[in-house]
């Protein structure tokens, strides 16, 4: 059971085995997207052709369009990361004020506004979607009946993808950002009060560069869940596909190798930005 | 006494400011829309652009077995995943809690959750090259002489299984690793000398000791496998029939806003109620669990 009780062999052995078989388990689909990424063969699937680049760099003339000519691909990359960078900016943004609102301001209705921050969390994405689609065609009819105003960002399109993902990543960058600010030692803030500093001084200078950890994580978790987000995405789209959407469409289509192309560098982007992560954990934890 | 009454109003403008944003987020984007959805779910469409107030969507979803089959299909297929996710990473939970040491712990952690930042289209397209007939696996077996064709391995009710355990495996792990750490050895040692077999410590002390961890990982497996859409879609093809699907199909594919919002309804009382029933047999509340995750 535990390393200081007596473990028969068979039981060391079976938990090593049981380890190392999970791990095949959970690396396999990776590696495999990532080797199938290079090989000469026009569907990502075996038997081996030998290595090649083409998935990366073939253009219309050698007959195979690779990642860096696939302009539809390279176009959904930059769709997501512009909604990605939206919703960072404002989910960072009002988790920030809701932080400081849940620590630190008293209020009627607080226990329940707080409950229902965390219910985002709970609502399967699918219907975050389809209210939010139903909500804003429903505004954007009254307005076109009643004044005559086309309210084109309320159609499913980006804005309203951005809006989709924001509703429940902001519920997660507001735990982040809380969680932080309530280990805040408020005496810091009160020393510097004392010494004469203004509060927009005070926030600048000593609260917030406390919360930056914080408000780094948050931001790189808020960038990441949209950039992979599928289902609220999914029913709020609109002509302009991001990643995630584009990649669904081909793999049910079949797709060339130039899918396992542009998965190799979204691995390798995640895994950076998931090492920064931990690292950075680790040492603000020694501090 | 202005200099207090002004200390007063700057405070409750400040209180404003600060609840602006929470309100209007949580009002324009989830409250108001899911009433919205609600009104949506309790019409029926007469004529064009007439509406009249009525059951008939729901009427709808218990008259037609193909919707409340594929519904409860859903729910039991996610009950299954919840728990095949729960057998898979408890092992593993618990070699990082309390067998494997200091750094090893560390680093078996941090790579248990490394595939979890990657995309969950991308784990699907790595799990449909190595299922499809053409794939890695089925090649597999005949090159080594276990079935003479290659077989389809795609498109199977285990497949989907294969698939939703995957992606949820991070979920579970995280919750058991925590209430596993704080589960005091000594406890267990005592147990043994005392005479207990394994079976009985695990009974006795680490599921009762592990339960908080075991509901939260629970609760939000399964809440993340019934909404799930892209996994099911692919790995089971068109036999998936998984209900985010139906909803898809009514309100994009058919335009059918009335029924697909009757379906979501349905969908999310399901969720509400599994995180409740959770919930109230673990005796935890609602935030701890949410933290926990």
């Amino acid at each position: 059971m535990i390393p200081t009780l007596p473990r028969p062999a068979w039981l060391r052995l079976g938990t090593a085995l049981y380890v190392g078989a999970f791990l095949v388990f959970l690396f396999l689909p990776l590696v495999t997207v990532a080797v199938f990424a290079f090989n000469n063969a026009p569907y990502p699937a075996p038997p081996w052709h030998g290595f090649t680049l083409d998935w990366f760099l073939g253009n219309e003339a050698s007959g195979r369009v690779g990642l860096f000519h696939d302009s539809d691909l390279l176009a959904s990359v930059w769709t997501s990361t512009v909604v990605a960078c939206w919703v960072t900016a404002l989910a960072v943004g009002i988790g920030t004020a809701n932080a400081f609102l849940m620590e630190r301001a008293r209020f009627p209705g607080k226990g329940a506004l707080s409950l229902l921050m965390l219910t985002p969390l709970v609502i399967p994405g699918v219907i975050l979607g389809i209210s939010i689609l139903a909500f804003a065609s429903r505004i954007a009819d009254f307005l076109s009946e009643s004044f005559g105003l086309e309210a084109d960002f309320l159609r499913p399109g980006l804005p309203l993808v951005v809006l989709g993902q924001f509703s429940f990543i902001a519920a997660i960058a507001t735990l982040t950002i809380s969680a932080r600010l309530k280990r805040f030692d408020r005496t810091l803030e009160e020393a510097a009060l004392n010494l004469g500093a203004s509060r927009a001084a005070v926030l600048w200078t000593i609260t917030l560069p406390y919360l930056r950890p914080a408000l780094i994580g948050s931001a790189a978790i808020a960038f990441l869940m949209s950039f992979e987000n599928f289902n609220t995405t999914l029913m709020l789209v609109g002509s302009d596909a991001p990643l995630t959407i584009m990649m669904y469409g081909r793999m049910r289509e079949g797709a060339t190798p130039v899918l396992n192309a542009v998965s190799l560098f979204l691995m390798l982007a995640s895994a950076a930005i998931a090492l920064t992560l931990v690292r950075r954990g680790r040492s603000a934890r020694s501090d | 006494m202005p200099e207090l009454a002004r200390a007063a109003w700057s405070r409750r403008l400040l209180l404003a400011l600060l609840l602006a944003p929470a309100l209007l987020w949580l009002s324009l984007l989830i409250v108001l829309p899911h009433l919205d959805l609600a009104l949506l779910s309790f019409r029926e469409r007469i004529a064009p652009r007439q509406f009249v107030p009525s059951l008939a969507q729901y009427r709808t979803f218990f008259t037609e077995p193909l919707y409340w089959h594929v519904f409860l299909r859903t729910a039991l297929m996610s009950a299954g995943a919840t728990a095949l996710t729960l057998l898979v990473a408890f092992p593993i939970a618990w070699t990082i809690a309390k067998l494997a040491r200091g750094r090893m712990s560390a680093l078996l952690f941090v790579v248990c959750l490394i595939p979890f930042w990657v995309s969950e289209t991308v784990r699907t397209l790595g799990w449909m090259i190595l299922l499809r007939e053409s794939g890695v696996l089925p090649q597999l077996l005949v090159h080594l002489g276990i079935t003479a064709q290659p077989v389809e391995l795609l498109y199977h009710d285990a497949t989907i299984l294969v698939g939703l355990v995957y992606t949820s495996l991070l979920f579970m792990v995280v919750p058991l690793v925590g209430s596993l750490e704080s589960l005091d050895n000594a406890l267990i040692e005592a147990a043994y000398d005392l005479g207990a077999k394994g079976g009985a410590i695990l009974r006795e002390i680490v599921i009762p000791h592990a339960a908080p961890g075991i509901t939260a990982g629970c609760i939000v497996v399964f809440m993340l496998t019934l909404g799930n859409y892209l996994t099911p879609t692919l790995l089971g093809g068109k036999n998936s029939l998984w209900f985010t699907e139906q909803i898809y199909n009514q309100f994009i594919t058919r335009f059918n806003w009335e029924q697909g919002a009757a379906f979501g309804f349905l969908l999310l009382a399901l969720s509400t109620a599994m995180v409740w029933f959770g919930l109230k047999a673990s005796g935890q509340r609602f935030s701890d669990v949410m933290r926990r995750t």
